[in-house]
């Protein structure tokens, strides 16, 4: 199981990594998701597997896994969905305001330009 | 004790000068005036304990971990720099009152000065050396701002900046010394430092820590080679020069010297450094004086000089050479003040500073002239006046020193420096003064009103009877003020007019003969000058910055050339570069643990996950397939979370994985549906190499983790769940109550998440993104944009949904579930309404606002944690009790059930935030408007036609 486990993570690691180097917006937030994923498999997995012991405290119980993993995992997941949310916008906002879902800038040139402020108004920009 | 009060009164004082801008500048400088007076009464109320000889303390442990206490003390030596600095300070502003121009903003500019002041008496009076820092920082942040008060001139701007480049940068250093001694003496009180000389002195970290201190005393007080920002920051106005440039802030280096001085001073390094740079910064410094025709910048170079002198007298490291150092910090700023305050008076009357068009104002403006003259012959080092005294005790000092094994040389260059100051003295006073009367100056000189020379005759008064009566007028405060540095016994000295003929006398009577002869034949020695290779530090400077500034921009095109691709490439190939170092050079093989048995439901789901995952990367351009696939990846991971104990886990995985497949639907509705297929197949594949050894290293990673035993603090969690929590459910026990602080901290982060979201689709949607936006028609868009089936199931299941999540809610604390899972299912219960009837339906009929909601759930939260402190206890804990209840029977309440519920809001309130703001977006785009109330069931008849709902948005607002 624990092969299963470290196997599936390394996957979403992988496809996160390289998902993560494309040049478009929604390939990255997807590959920001499966890397969410495998943060949160493998912070939990680092304390260790178990069936059939959740930490909930009960008379009956053989035994309870590691509850505090679980509970950093918890809000990490919440977390992430936060951020997820806000690339998300910011993706969005970048392709309204410039046209184009590219996450790199559009030509090297404009990164060694004076940096100037963008101006939205503009029409010039590509469509 | 109160005495950090002298130093935070002129701090938060500085907001009533701002306050009273429109007030008029009486109302301001009588506001900036009491200030300081207060300060300066609360000072003076200590000086008959600080001259019995007390040390006064006042200690406010702050972070004790680091060493960080708000702890002043007051001894003879902060007395006197407090004294000098709020003194001082006060004739200053109401010199200031009368200086300024009807159109300087003069609110500001003493709202300026009492931050500054403030700082300084901080620094003076700081016994923690960390606080200390921060107060020496915040001299420099005050100077800048004040030598650029005048930000329309060009060169107080860059004078400003150079001021804040060198003394910040030496402020950097100081720090570096400053931390370094605190680590040499184990602690960071400076009372504690002082009594450890010995320690510190014999530690081999001694040089390095002395160095960097004298790194920020140097730029600081203008020392050789950092002595050029000084003349420049003369660009302020004059009473900021007089006050920060000549008589406190500059000091604050030598202050610093001396304050350490029974922890550094005494040794070979101390010695061979501090005493030669004083002694050619006080050289250079007078012969560049001789020959500026600006009178402030003739005094700017003079008070470089005397700070090198007083440096250099710190430098002998012998009690007596403080002795004299002391004596002529107390001289200087009373005639150098006074000076700077004269050449303000003139420039203000006379129209000009430029030693050439002046001249015989002496008839013209008397009181000035008078008060300057006599200032200025105290400069000089001229007999019956202070600074003739000073001088005498700093020959004598130096006429035992010898140098490198040379008696003579200081002596010598003392001798030559004082000859100097003698000639640009001389040519201050007689070229401004004296002489004929001209018919050619800018404006009609005539004596001030009388704010503006009673400052000055305040100050030259102490030049008169120190000069004739030191004994009486300074001894008391030299000697407290001197056992203070020396940290011991003083010698035995006289300040006395009259020593007899002595070295020093005829090394005197040399100077003033030779200054007076340099003096008259100054057209030679201008030649001499001319001839002399004469670097100018400002080109110097600016030539630096330039190439620094190049060499940044350079560096930053190369690094930085706005390919995320590149960096992200960058980022993870170093991780993996790391890790590879770290996994070669351990041994590594599989741990020992017994692994559990796979089971044919996990093989089969795990091939579920590994080929949804495998198909995203390749077929990530069809972004709707890769979202759908990306749910089952999601799917597996609660599964496997039900699998391994953790419930929780899978409860609000599942849950997040429906509002996140939600957000990217709507996303997806506005982004492009597909990705352009990429042209370089040698790309991809290198990025699959680097994907997939940072996957192997984190595989291997995890089953080594996964193999081996491990020690876990979580044996106190589960013990002290229900005794401690009152809850069973050990999770949710951790984040309500043992972990609640970070639960409080993470949902502060979602909510200003939310918030961002919210700025960034609402107001600010402007221009071209706003054009883009009603440009955007849907290619395709369903017939029926709300199937009656979807909305009426969703009608129906919402209050069952909302029951679920108050049901989940209710449990947490005991089984699975809690605030955040039933966050998010209440929070798709409303969102799935948008979905189903359209944002302006779901819009017009929510009651609730979700930003309150935000800011509501934290609040509880907050204030769950805040009704602690009233039962004495720390922030957030916790309790609980057992209520009996008729009918209902005996139930547990705990404090933490309240805390959960501000969790539970502020999730409602984010979720709902981000998706809603989202797809009201995406209803800009919508090609018709939505009718009013989409299954109020309707048929195709006569709303149709453009609805007369103008804008939906703004309604609901």
């Amino acid at each position: 199981m624990e092969l299963l486990v470290a196997s599936a993570t390394g996957v979403l690691v992988a496809v996160g990594v390289y998902l993560l180097l494309r040049g478009r917006t929604f390939p990255v937030i997807v590959g920001l998701t499966f890397l969410s994923y495998a943060a949160n498999v493998f912070l939990f997995a680092i304390g260790r597997l178990a069936i059939n012991r959740p930490p909930i405290i009960s008379p009956n119980a053989s035994g309870y896994t590691d509850p505090l993993p679980q509970a950093l995992v918890l809000t990490a997941i919440v977390i992430s969905f936060g951020m997820t949310a806000l690339i998300v916008v910011l993706a969005l906002r970048g392709f309204l305001e410039t046209g184009s879902d590219r996450v790199d800038l559009d030509t090297l040139d404009d990164a060694r330009a004076p940096r100037k402020k963008p101006d939205p108004g503009r029409g010039d920009w590509p469509a | 004790m109160t005495l950090w009060l002298i130093a935070l009164i002129p701090v938060f004082g500085a907001v009533f000068p701002s306050l009273l801008e429109r007030s008029g500048r009486n109302a301001c400088a009588a506001a900036t005036g009491v200030v300081t007076l207060a300060a300066l009464v609360l000072l003076l109320s200590r000086a008959p304990a600080v001259y019995r000889g007390e040390v006064l303390q006042t200690h406010i442990e702050w972070l004790p971990q680091i060493g960080l206490s708000f702890s002043f003390f007051l001894d003879g030596l902060g007395f006197f720099f407090a004294a000098l600095i709020l003194g001082i300070g006060l004739l200053i502003i109401i010199y200031a009152r009368f200086y300024l121009g009807r159109n300087d903003p003069i609110g500001r500019f003493y709202a300026y000065l009492l931050l500054f002041q403030g700082a300084m008496v901080g620094i003076v009076l700081s016994d923690n050396v960390l606080v200390l820092l921060v107060f020496w920082e915040l001299t420099s942040l005050t100077s800048f701002l004040l030598i650029g008060y005048w930000r329309h001139l060009p060169e107080a701007r860059q004078g400003a900046r150079m001021a804040l480049i060198i003394t910040g940068g030496g402020g950097l250093s100081l720090i570096a010394g400053m931390l370094l001694l605190g680590h040499i003496a184990g602690s960071y009180q400076l009372t504690e430092i002082l009594a450890r000389g010995a320690q510190i002195k014999a530690s081999p970290l001694y040089v390095p820590a002395l160095l960097l201190i004298l790194g920020g005393a140097f730029t600081k007080s203008a020392q050789f080679p950092f002595h050029f920002w000084l003349p420049h920051a003369m660009a302020a106005p004059t009473p900021v020069s007089a006050y920060l440039h000549s008589a406190t802030m500059v000091k604050a280096g030598v202050f610093l010297l001396a304050r350490l001085w029974p922890a550094l001073a005494g040794t070979d390094a101390w010695f061979m450094i501090v005493a030669p740079v004083g002694m050619a910064t006080m050289l250079i410094a007078a012969w560049i004086a001789i020959f500026k025709n600006d009178l402030k910048q003739v005094l700017a170079f003079s008070t470089v000089s005397h700070l090198g002198m007083m440096t250099m007298l710190l430098g002998l490291g012998t009690p007596m050479a403080a002795v004299a150092a002391v004596f002529h910090i107390l001289n200087h700023a009373t005639f150098k003040a006074a000076l700077f305050m004269s050449a303000g008076v003139v420039d203000h009357e006379a129209g000009t500073r430029d030693i050439r068009r002046l001249g015989g104002l002496l008839t013209l403006m008397p009181i000035t002239a008078t008060l300057s003259l006599i200032a200025t012959a105290s400069m000089a080092g001229i007999p019956l006046l202070n600074g003739f005294l000073s001088k005498e005790m700093m020959l004598e000092q130096v006429a035992l020193t010898s140098y490198l094994g040379t008696p003579w040389l200081f002596p010598a260059l003392a001798g030559l420096a004082t000859l100097l100051s003698v000639a640009y003295s001389a040519r201050f006073g007689i070229r401004t003064f004296l002489g004929p009367k001209r018919h050619d100056y800018p404006a009609r000189p005539h004596d001030p009103p009388a704010g503006m020379w009673l400052p000055i005759a305040v100050l030259v008064f102490p030049v008169l009877a120190i000069g004739l009566m030191p004994a009486t007028f300074a001894g008391a405060v030299v000697e407290r003020t001197a056992l203070a540095v020396v940290g011991g016994p003083l010698p035995e000295y006289h300040l006395a007019l009259w020593h007899g003929i002595t070295p020093a006398l005829l090394m005197s009577l040399v100077a003033l003969a030779g200054g007076a002869a340099v003096f008259s034949a100054y057209n030679r020695f201008d030649g001499i000058r001319l001839a002399l290779l004469r670097p100018d530090a400002k080109t110097m400077f600016e030539v630096t910055i330039g190439a620094v500034t190049l060499t940044a921009r350079r560096w930053i095109d190369a690094t930085h050339n706005g390919s995320l691709q590149r960096y992200v490439g960058i980022i993870v190939g170093v991780i993996v570069v790391l890790g590879a170092v770290g996994f070669w050079s351990v041994n590594h093989g599989a741990g020992t643990r017994s692994t559990l048995p796979m089971t044919v439901p996990a093989v089969i789901a795990w091939i579920a996950l590994i080929g949804a995952s495998i198909a995203v990367a390749l077929r990530h351009y069809d972004r709707v397939l890769a979202l759908i696939l990306t749910s089952i990846v999601g799917l597996v991971v609660s599964l496997g979370f039900t699998q391994f104990s953790a419930p929780d886990l899978a409860l609000t995985q599942i849950s997040v994985e429906v509002v996140t497949t939600i957000l990217l639907l709507l996303a997806l509705n506005l982004l492009p549906r597909t990705s352009a297929r990429e042209t370089r197949p040698l790309a991809r594949w290198r990025d699959a190499g680097i994907a997939s050894v940072a996957g192997i290293g984190i595989a291997g990673l995890a089953y080594a983790a996964m193999t081996r035993g491990f020690d876990s603090i979580s044996a106190y969690h589960l013990a002290e769940a229900k005794p401690g929590g009152g809850g069973t459910n050990v999770v949710n026990v951790i984040l309500v109550d043992f972990r609640g602080f970070d639960t409080f901290g993470e949902i502060i982060v979602l909510g200003i998440a939310a918030i961002t979201i919210f700025a960034l689709l609402d107001k600010s949607l402007k221009g071209a993104a706003a054009r883009r936006l009603a440009a955007t028609r849907r290619v395709e868009e369903a017939k029926d944009a709300h199937p009656m089936v979807l909305v009426v199931v969703t009608r129906v299941l919402l209050p069952l949904a909302l029951t679920v999540g108050a049901y989940i809610f209710m449990r947490g604390h005991n089984q699975p579930g809690g605030g955040f899972v039933a966050g998010l299912i209440v929070a798709i219960a409303l969102i799935t309404q948008y979905m189903a009837s359209g944002y302006v339906w779901a819009a017009e009929r929510r009651r609730f606002d979700a930003h309150a909601l935000i800011g509501g759930g934290i609040a509880i939260a907050g204030l769950t944690g805040i009704v602690s402190w009233v039962f004495g206890r720390p922030f957030l804990t916790s309790a609980y009790d057992y209520v009996h209840l008729p009918v209902l029977g005996e139930f547990e309440i705990a404090s933490a059930v309240a805390f959960d519920l501000g969790v539970f809001l502020t999730v409602v309130g984010v979720t709902i935030l981000s998706l809603a703001q989202i797809s009201r977006i995406a209803q800009r785009a919508e090609r018709s408007p939505d009718t009013d109330s989409p299954m109020d069931i309707r048929f195709a008849t006569e709303s149709d036609g453009p609805v007369a709902i103008a804008d939906p948005v703004r309604q609901e607002k």
